[in-house]
């Protein structure tokens, strides 16, 4: 596996092998680097009123899926536990914590009282023997407990890794069922991590390659209801259903939000040709940005809408190509061995993700905007289609397994190449599209 | 092809709008719709195949004459081969009027998913110009490509992948010019 440079995410704490009292704040920092991941401990969540037993115990598990998930942490099992947790409020005994190596410790609890529910934590920093920021609280119907215990574990992993979170979010994507030759194709939707799952449309038509709006409101995605390839939107409060505006053409494909969510930049298919066009949703107005003999698809806007990244095979193979957001000459970005495909462009602005085909193999990659620093996640028969979380520092995808048998299941992997897992979904999947944070 | 004529044959497709939905792959058969609450048709398309040693049949052309060409890893030019085949095709074209036609453009599983659509789209593109240029109307011809979707052949081999790089070429009656 020497395609695959790992870059490996740091851990860097103060505090390693130092004396136990003087103590820098607790920290991650993802970065290039082997790391050992960081001990934490959350015993369940007090029930401070009846009723709230299950919450209490289900958040805790939870707020550790989600921290475990990351492989930047590791969690201490609740058998090694010294001393407990007896009260949301009471002194913490950070000498126990020590003595079992937890670095990071979350206590929590919860109140339910009908249809509400309140969830408060706070995080502690065992070898600084203090808080690590204030303690917080969440409130939400009981059906939105995951909601509220991704919130816990989002504002944690931000605590200590300075970065953005990305639990409290949604996956839009193809759900497939039916042998090879005959597959059914749905939309669903799920949390980042599997749990939910809620079906879109039937398995009538085939469906593809959905794509959320930038808030979330929306989804786009491309649909043979017509019989041919076609744009269409769904309204993802009502699940309402339109065709993107009539185009001129056989074949509509490819769909992506602008970052203001105004415009959708797609490829249009005419005479066997496809280019990449931008239409204005407010307006209608159909804007041409490529015009080329060649096969152009994929189009991606930068965070800042200024360009497109997009994908060419104007050189003869697949490669990834940088234009304005208008239109205009486009500057090669790709410049490894192999075809590059699905560009996207990173919700920070510092990388593209891709797919990359190289001598039968299939890998997601990341590179910077400039084309320089390619770096292997993957490798498998048929890895495709990244897409980050809010983030950028994971990425979904789909991988596919060979052979008349084969079948389509969404992993993810973090942007080091490390932590490459499968997400459960009720069977196969494909073409994952990640919201953004939710609100 | 010059400009001229491919915007008229941009027009004649347009103008074909009686055509039904041509998907033979949807979960009941044909007529779906993705949309949700949406109703399908009964889910059943009858139309007769013929007797095979009929040279007007439906079953003479896709096995006789041969309804599909096959392509090259990546590619959607037409072989000598293929230009035979579809030789074959615009003459039983001429002679059997009534047919309109689907032209279907599907890649093998070597590819990305959108990538494979517009490789599709060009190979049935290819088998559409070829049959214009044999005198068939543009307006008897669509086009419509699957990507990787459809494949025929189901293993992860070079034997499935050829059989799976196709334009296959699909009669539908009474819709045509």
């Amino acid at each position: 596996m020497t395609l695959i440079r790992t870059l490996v995410a740091a851990l860097v704490l103060g505090l390693a092998g130092a004396s136990l009292t003087t103590a820098a704040p607790l920290r991650i920092v993802i970065d290039e680097g082997v790391i050992e991941p960081m001990p934490f401990a959350v015993p369940d969540f007090i029930a401070e009123t009846g009723g709230a037993e299950d919450y209490a115990r289900n958040i805790a598990r939870v707020v550790a899926a989600d921290l475990a998930g990351t492989g930047l942490f590791r969690e201490i099992g609740s058998g090694a536990y010294i001393s407990g947790v007896s009260s949301f409020d009471a002194p913490v005994a950070y000498n126990d914590w020590q003595a079992i190596n937890a670095q990071a410790l979350i206590t929590g609890a919860v109140q339910a009282s009908g249809d509400r529910i309140v969830v408060k934590f706070r995080v502690f920093d065992i070898f600084s023997g203090q808080q690590l920021g204030e303690g917080l609280q969440f409130a939400g119907t009981p059906q939105s407990w995951r909601r509220m215990a991704h919130k816990v574990a989002d504002a944690v992993y931000s605590r200590i890794t300075g970065e953005g979170g990305y639990f409290d979010s949604r996956v839009v994507y193809v759900a497939e069922s039916g042998p090879k030759n005959q597959r059914l194709k749905r939309l669903a939707v799920m949390d980042y991590d599997g749990a939910n799952i809620q079906y879109l449309t039937d398995s009538r038509s085939i469906v593809l390659a959905p794509r959320f709006s930038p808030n979330g409101d929306r989804i786009l995605f491309t649909s043979y209801a017509s019989g041919f390839p076609r744009i269409y939107v769904m309204d993802v409060g009502s699940l309402g259903v339109r065709a993107l505006d009539e185009q001129p053409g056989t074949m509509t494909f490819a769909p992506r939000f602008s970052p203001d969510g105004g415009t959708v930049v797609f490829s249009l298919e005419q005479g066997g040709n496809s280019d990449i066009y931008a239409l204005d949703i407010g307006s209608g107005a159909l804007r041409q940005l490529t015009n080329a003999p060649s096969i152009e698809t994929g189009p991606s806007y930068s965070p800042d809408g200024a360009r497109i990244v997009f994908e060419s095979d104007r050189s003869g193979t697949q490669q990834l190509y940088i234009m304005a957001a208008g239109g205009g000459e486009a500057r090669r970005v790709s410049n490894g061995a192999g075809r590059y495909g699905t560009p996207v462009w990173s919700p920070r602005g510092d990388l593209i993700a891709f797919t990359k085909q190289n001598e039968g193999r299939f890998h997601i990659g990341v590179m910077r905007v400039e084309g320089d620093e390619e770096r292997l996640l993957t490798a498998s028969f048929l890895d495709e289609g990244p897409t980050w979380a809010p983030n950028g520092r994971v990425i979904m995808f789909t991988r596919e397994t060979a052979g008349a048998g084969g079948q389509a299941g969404l992993y993810s992997v973090d942007i080091s190449g490390r932590n490459l897992r499968q997400i459960t979904t009720e069977g196969a999947a494909s073409d994952p599209a990640w919201s953004p944070l939710l609100p | 092809m010059t400009i001229i004529s491919k915007a008229l044959l941009v027009m004649a497709v347009l103008g074909l709008a009686a055509c039904n939905n041509p998907d033979r792959y949807g979960a009941g058969g044909a007529g779906g719709t993705a949309l949700p609450s949406g109703t399908g048709g009964t889910g059943i398309d009858t139309s007769g195949l013929g007797d095979p040693n009929n040279p007007a049949s439906v079953a003479y052309f896709n096995q006789t004459i041969g309804d599909r060409v096959l392509f090259a890893v990546d590619q959607s030019n037409l072989s000598d081969g293929a230009r035979g085949v579809l030789a074959g095709q615009a003459r039983w074209l001429q002679t059997n009027a009534d047919y309109a036609v689907i032209i279907e453009g599907h890649a093998d599983e070597q590819g990305t998913r959108e990538y494979n659509l517009a490789l599709g789209a060009r190979r049935a593109s290819a088998v559409q110009n070829y049959l214009i240029s044999q005198g068939i109307a543009a307006g008897r011809l669509r086009t419509v490509s699957y990507g990787k979707e459809r494949p025929l052949e189901i293993c992860s081999d070079e034997a499935c992948y050829s059989q799976n790089r196709r334009a296959v070429t699909v009669l539908s009656v009474g819709a045509g010019a």
